[in-house]
């Protein structure tokens, strides 16, 4: 009995072991990809990178201004049309709508956030590209609008879910309208909660290069002109990643190290806000 | 303090007292708080002896703006709850409209067939089927037992602090962009990629008459795209799982323990078989995102169309055809059989992203706790 007992601790020893190589492996690729972007990207990580057009291959300098610029008016775009519209429908659902409602309508939030980016991209295409006869800023921001809208919906809803019911009571106690209710004690309740949920649905859109490919296309000049087909970061340092030249490359790596800095800081900061505010509500 | 004539009504709240007589009067006892709502001040009226009818100002303010402002406010977030909704219909309704031309010039059957050449009209898709349906498997072959048995350490075996540092660790790497980890796939994964190929390759036991290693050793290919893929899926597997394990309830484990089970004998008798329904779950929802997956598996794969068993041979997804080819394509036909192979793309997402979903929420709801997944 006791030597079947020392097998089986030995047994689980070694799956132990196992359990604690995969958790080590999985954290690998994260550290392997910092590390190899800070080495590869650090030196091209001047100021010139934002003040600069990218200069033609075999010429040294230039920089990703274009790309920056492009990226911001296209995020921009999009985070003015996706936001209101998708707290707008977190509210109804947390607010209004009857609980089978809401849920099949987080359901739709559910199944549309697993819509590949590209598809989006293409039904922006369809919708704006086809109609316009040609490629702009304004079609990409379409196709990141519709990328981010389940996501500020499903994270606006699960913010005014944590609000305690107590404090909406209190309100039509007071005989306050419910549109009263819902803007001003909900959603002013949870705004700490909301406003991680815009910081996430930005932060994952900055960082889509398929649906833009042939929405915002690409620009080598200078242009913020919504009409017109426009510069990206992602799109500019996957151009440059694939292109066979050093100066290209290293213009990608810095551009790389912007947006991956952009992208996890503002990650960080709402997981920070997020903190902060589940503390001050005590759930 | 000037003592209004129906002080004995405003007793209860103190900030009251000091009220212009008139609002007060037109105040019923039970809401003192609807002062604040109510903007204007009523018209003058000559302060009332008497208690004033039950309904007066909640009503009224109902009447005149809180009723159509409601109406209105609810009127507006439906219509963005059904925009959102209806995106999905939209969405199946404009690509199905975008690949009429291609179904119609070739018929359906051509989605079965090995040839692409949109230069001569041929728009078979089933390498593209191949290669996303293969470089999905190798990605989840990898992802879903390390997503696995990750949450088990997460949950079972590490201490509290630990596991949460890891699982932060692993949700940035879910926020890092597909192009960024397709840079890192192009500058350090494929040369590694190519060492242990060559390495198999050279190796004595004879491994590359296998056809699964058969082919030369370029680095670039199924294999590379499937660990990116397997990068890629492995936050979500392993927050779903985790929060899984999380919920089987305690009572399995403290049974297990009484038995006289070691922690391992816990988690692979009494942990692991109350969560598979949930791993499975996991599984697809981490399969239907690496299915649609572009940008990093278009950087590594190498981008030809062919069926090959071997691992190390390059190919094509229906992702990666329709980033490369979109731009370029020669004809409104080809850019039809591409938006084609997105009509595919999205009805599976919507059938896995669906079920998944359907079984994760019957599992929580037969649990009897929420359970939230990102």
């Amino acid at each position: 009995m006791s030597g079947s007992h020392r097998l089986r601790k030995i047994q689980g020893r070694l799956m132990e072991g196992v359990c604690l190589l995969a958790a080590l492996l999985a954290v690998i690729p994260l550290f392997a990809f910092m590390w190899h972007l800070a080495a590869k990207g650090a030196s091209s990580l001047t100021l010139n990178l934002f003040t600069q057009l990218p200069l033609p291959p075999g010429e040294v300098g230039g920089g990703l201004k274009n790309a920056i610029v492009g990226s911001l008016v296209v995020v921009g775009l999009a985070t003015v049309a996706g936001i209101p519209l998708g707290v707008g429908a977190a509210v109804y659902m947390s607010e209004f709508a009857r609980p089978k409602v809401a849920s099949s309508l987080r359901f739709a939030c559910d199944v549309l956030s697993g819509i590949p980016s590209i598809v989006m991209g293409l039904l922006a295409y369809q919708v704006v590209v086809v109609r316009m006869h040609h490629f702009s800023a304004l079609s990409g921001s379409v196709a990141l609008a519709f990328i981010m809208l389940p996501v500020v919906v499903i994270t606006t809803q699960e913010m005014l879910r944590l609000v305690p019911h107590s404090l909406r009571e209190a309100g039509h106690a007071l005989g306050i309208p419910a549109w009263r209710i819902a803007s001003s004690i909900s959603l002013r309740a949870a705004a700490p909660g909301v406003l991680t949920g815009m910081i996430l649905a930005v932060s994952r859109v900055a960082g889509e290069t398929a649906p833009l490919l042939f929405t915002s296309f690409g620009n080598p000049y200078l242009s913020a002109d919504p009409r017109q087909p426009i510069a990206t970061l992602p799109h500019t340092i996957f151009t440059y990643a694939i292109s066979p030249y050093d100066d290209w490359h290293r213009l990608a790596y810095g551009g790389a190290l912007v947006l991956v800095l952009g992208i996890l800081g503002s990650t960080l900061l709402s997981r920070f806000i997020l903190w902060w505010h589940r503390r001050s509500l005590n759930v | 303090m000037d003592v209004p004539t129906s002080t004995t009504l405003e007793s209860p709240a103190p900030g009251l007292g000091s009220r212009p007589p008139s609002t007060g009067a037109a105040l019923p006892p039970a809401q003192p708080g609807a002062v604040q709502v109510d903007s204007g001040p009523p018209p003058a009226e000559p302060p009332l002896a008497e208690p004033p009818p039950a309904e007066p100002l909640v009503d009224r303010y109902h009447r005149s703006t809180g009723r159509t402002a409601d109406r209105i406010f609810r009127l507006a977030t439906g219509a963005c709850a059904l925009s959102v909704a209806a995106l999905i219909l939209v969405a199946v309704l404009y690509l199905v409209h975008g690949s009429v031309p291609a179904f119609r010039a070739n018929g359906l059957g051509a989605i079965l067939s090995p040839v692409w050449d949109p230069t001569n009209q041929k728009y078979g898709a089933l390498s593209f089927l191949f290669g996303t349906a293969y470089t999905s498997l190798i990605g989840m072959a990898i992802a879903l037992p390390l997503g696995v048995l990750t949450a088990v350490a997460l949950v079972e075996i590490l201490p509290k602090a630990l596991s949460q540092a890891i699982s932060l660790a692993v949700e940035l790497l879910a926020a890092i962009p597909s192009v960024l980890l397709g840079l890192w796939g192009i500058f350090v994964l494929v040369p590694l990629v190519r060492t242990v190929e060559i390495a198999i390759y050279k190796s004595p036991l004879g491994l590359k008459k296998l056809p699964i290693f058969a082919g030369p050793p370029l680095g670039v290919g199924y294999l590379s795209a499937g660990v990116l893929l397997a990068i890629m899926a492995l936050p979500f597997i392993l927050s779903v799982t985790r929060e899984v394990i999380l919920q089987v309830p305690s009572a399995q484990r403290e049974a297990a323990y009484a038995l006289g089970a070691t922690r391992w004998q816990a988690i692979r008798r009494f942990i692991l078989p109350y969560s598979w329904k949930g791993i499975f779950g996991a599984g697809l929802l981490g399969l239907a995102r690496v299915l649609g997956e572009t940008m990093a598996v278009t950087m590594v794969i190498g981008n030809t169309p062919q069926i090959k068993a071997s691992l190390f041979a390059s190919g094509y997804t229906l992702a990666s055809v329709i980033a490369n080819e979109f731009t370029e394509a020669p004809s409104d036909l080809a850019i039809s059989a591409l938006i084609s192979l997105g009509l595919i793309l999205l009805l599976v997402s919507i059938l896995l992203n669906g079920a998944a979903r359907i079984m994760l929420l019957r599992l929580s709801r037969s649990h009897g706790t929420p359970q939230e997944v990102k």
